[in-house]
């Protein structure tokens, strides 16, 4: 028992309706949400410390014995993806003092997202697959509101659409549970990969596991994707920058921890489809990523192959590509939220979404012209920065695996992230500025800090990768041998 | 046109209060019957849409001057609490306990904390309900 760990999902609630009452005073949810964020993600460093030298820590809510209560799990996988979720939120508010505007603050914005990380760390650490749900569903509520807030008429045509997808995703989430449960009779995770392995995965049993792999497809942006270049470009920058970080990395998440604990052992059918997937996903991504003449929809098709790289992690599923997934998630949920951040501020100081009508930014903004040379060398997994390691486990393990296909789709899918992020480079900051350095909209300074701090962020990523290893190392293990984690679950 | 509704008021008067009465029982009852927060809460939320409806909003807002929303809040701020009290005895997150308590004039009765837990949800239901009833009515 370690009530430690419930706290990166209770205190954004809590605070989040503290907030309710502050509804005028700005600058005091400001600091108040700035504070819990910082709280959060020093708790779940701590966190991530105690699992190193106590190995899995489990919370029984109420007392209640697994199988039979609902529970928390901590192990470095979750705790890695929530300290690194809680640490970008933190500096993506301080984009969002900056400039997001009085109009949202006092319509909530900041309960919300602190709502929406609560669903986001809830879902992490739930070891209930029922509670994974509701947890999934408490992120989404939020992201509906996040969506919808400005109210302008694309904005409530993109939203509309994302809610009805995720509705019927959550619906279909519900019917999979129903089957899951009719077959296994549990709902503890733990509990069920036990089970499973019990009887073997039968056919029914693998149905079952499809079904869930469609219903976190859907969420994590895997092949069926189509619903997200649309509703991610609407929003304003910063909640953009927090979706394209958190939300289809929640959903991955999902597929890993159920393709990995859960239904594991019918290998030939389930990852050969997530691996058909994930090459499809990349492909469909780089071409998005080719044909898009607006940095949104460059941007947001990065996020897409982003997912199915990722992917093709799970689908070799050895020791080294799962670490290697585990790094490349790190990565990319750091360097997808400030490629938003620096994309939304693109528009931002120059008015305009086009590329080549862009010209010469760096001329007048060196420094985001550079960080953004930056985040374009990370993405394409340039080392020593944050992308390198994560690419080249996967490689290696593609390779021990026989993955051929799979490897040159995803190595051949980096030069394309790298030349779709050169396009806008070459276009939109090199070359002649029409707009005098006198005239030119100052970016303000709260946005300069949130860029350099996520750049360092996946420089420290990059360059710390030996010290982040023991980390993403105890978490693949744990991924690769379920029976630790089962373990600590039902032997405790 | 002014409708004449002068039989839906009057009967308002007295089913208001018989509605209520039943959320209460509603409420207190969950713990061991059917019953508790959620549906007592429906029930006294429904009691006070009647209200709305019967009479118009500046009414019944000057007999009840509360932001709903504030309610749903409280009622958030009430359940997450009582769930992290036992935080600070050293137990599970979310554990529960009770005793039995004998009142000098009501006798033996038995006290729980998931009722604080239960009124949480009831005012949080009591809120949501009428925040989104009358902001489906503001909208002309």
């Amino acid at each position: 028992m370690n009530n430690l760990l419930v706290v990166p999902l209770i205190i954004p609630i809590i605070t989040a309706v503290l907030l309710v009452f502050l509804r005028e005073q700005i600058m005091l949810q400001r600091i108040i949400s700035f504070i819990t964020m910082i709280f959060i993600s020093i708790i779940s460093f701590l966190l991530l410390n105690f699992v190193q030298t106590d190995g899995i820590i489990r919370l029984d809510f109420g007392g209640w014995i697994p199988p039979f209560g609902i529970l928390f799990v901590a192990d470095s996988f979750s705790l890695l993806l929530v300290l690194t979720a809680n640490v970008l939120t933190t500096i993506c508010l301080l984009y969002a003092f900056s400039t997001i505007g009085e109009r949202h603050e006092k319509m909530f914005f900041y309960p919300f997202v602190l709502f929406l990380i609560a669903g986001v760390n809830g879902s992490f650490l739930t070891g209930d697959v029922f509670n994974l749900f509701v947890c999934f569903e408490v992120m989404l509520l939020a992201s509906y509101v996040l969506v919808a807030l400005g109210g302008k008429k694309r904005q409530l045509r993109e939203s509309l659409k994302y809610v009805i997808i995720n509705v019927v995703a959550s619906w279909m989430f519900l019917i999979a549970l129903a089957f899951l449960y009719g077959t296994v009779k549990t709902l503890n995770m733990a509990h069920i990969a036990q089970r499973v392995a019990e009887v073997g995965q039968d056919p029914v049993l693998t149905t079952v596991a499809i079904l869930f792999l469609i219903v976190f497809s859907l969420k994590a942006g895997l092949l069926l994707f189509f619903w997200l270049p649309g509703s991610y470009s609407v929003p304003p920058t910063v909640v953009q920058a927090l979706f394209a970080a958190l939300l289809t990395k929640v959903g991955i998440y999902a597929l890993i921890r159920t393709f990995t604990l859960m239904f594991p052992l019918n290998q030939d059918v389930t990852h050969t489809i997530i691996g058909v997937m994930a090459g499809i996903t990349l492909i469909a991504g780089c071409m998005g990523a080719l044909s898009g003449r607006d940095i949104y929809t460059i941007a947001t098709y990065n996020v897409i192959i982003g997912v199915g790289f990722i992917l093709i992690g799970l689908a070799v599923g050895t020791e080294s590509a799962l670490t290697g997934a585990i790094y490349y998630l790190i990565h990319d949920m750091l360097a997808k939220a400030l490629l938003f951040l620096l994309v939304g501020m693109m528009f931002y100081v120059s008015g305009e979404s086009v590329v080549k009508k862009m010209s010469g930014l760096i001329q007048n903004y060196p420094l985001f012209g550079w960080i953004y040379f930056l985040v374009m060398l990370a993405l394409a997994g340039i080392p020593p920065l944050s992308g390198f390691m994560g690419k080249v486990l996967i490689g290696q393990g593609a390779i021990e695996n026989g993955s051929y296909v799979l490897l040159a789709i995803g190595f051949a899918s980096s030069i394309i992230v790298l030349y779709s992020l050169l396009r806008i480079f070459l276009a939109s900051f090199y070359g002649e500025t029409t707009i005098s350095y006198e005239d030119r909209k100052p970016i303000p300074r709260g946005a300069y800090v949130a860029f350099v701090l996520l750049a360092l962020s996946i420089v420290c990523v990059g360059v710390g990768a030996e010290s982040l290893a023991i980390y993403v190392k105890d978490a693949a293990k744990t991924l690769m041998n379920p029976s630790i984690y089962i373990d600590a679950i039902l032997k405790g | 046109m002014k409708i004449n509704d002068v039989i839906l008021r009057t009967v308002v008067k007295g089913v208001v209060f018989i509605i209520l009465t039943l959320g209460v029982y509603l409420f207190f009852s969950g713990h061991n019957a059917p019953g508790g927060g959620f549906i007592g809460g429906l029930v006294l939320g429904s009691g006070i849409v009647l209200l709305y409806i019967t009479y118009d909003l500046e009414t019944v807002h000057r007999k009840m001057p509360f932001d709903f929303k504030k309610v749903a809040a409280l009622g958030v701020l009430l359940a997450t609490g009582s769930a992290i009290g036992a935080i600070f005895f050293d137990a599970p997150f979310l554990s529960q306990t009770d005793i039995y308590y004998t009142f000098p004039i009501l006798g033996e009765k038995h006290l729980t904390t998931v009722t604080i837990f239960e009124a949480g949800v009831a005012l949080t239901v009591i809120g949501t309900l009428v925040t989104i009833i009358l902001s489906i009515s503001e909208d002309e």
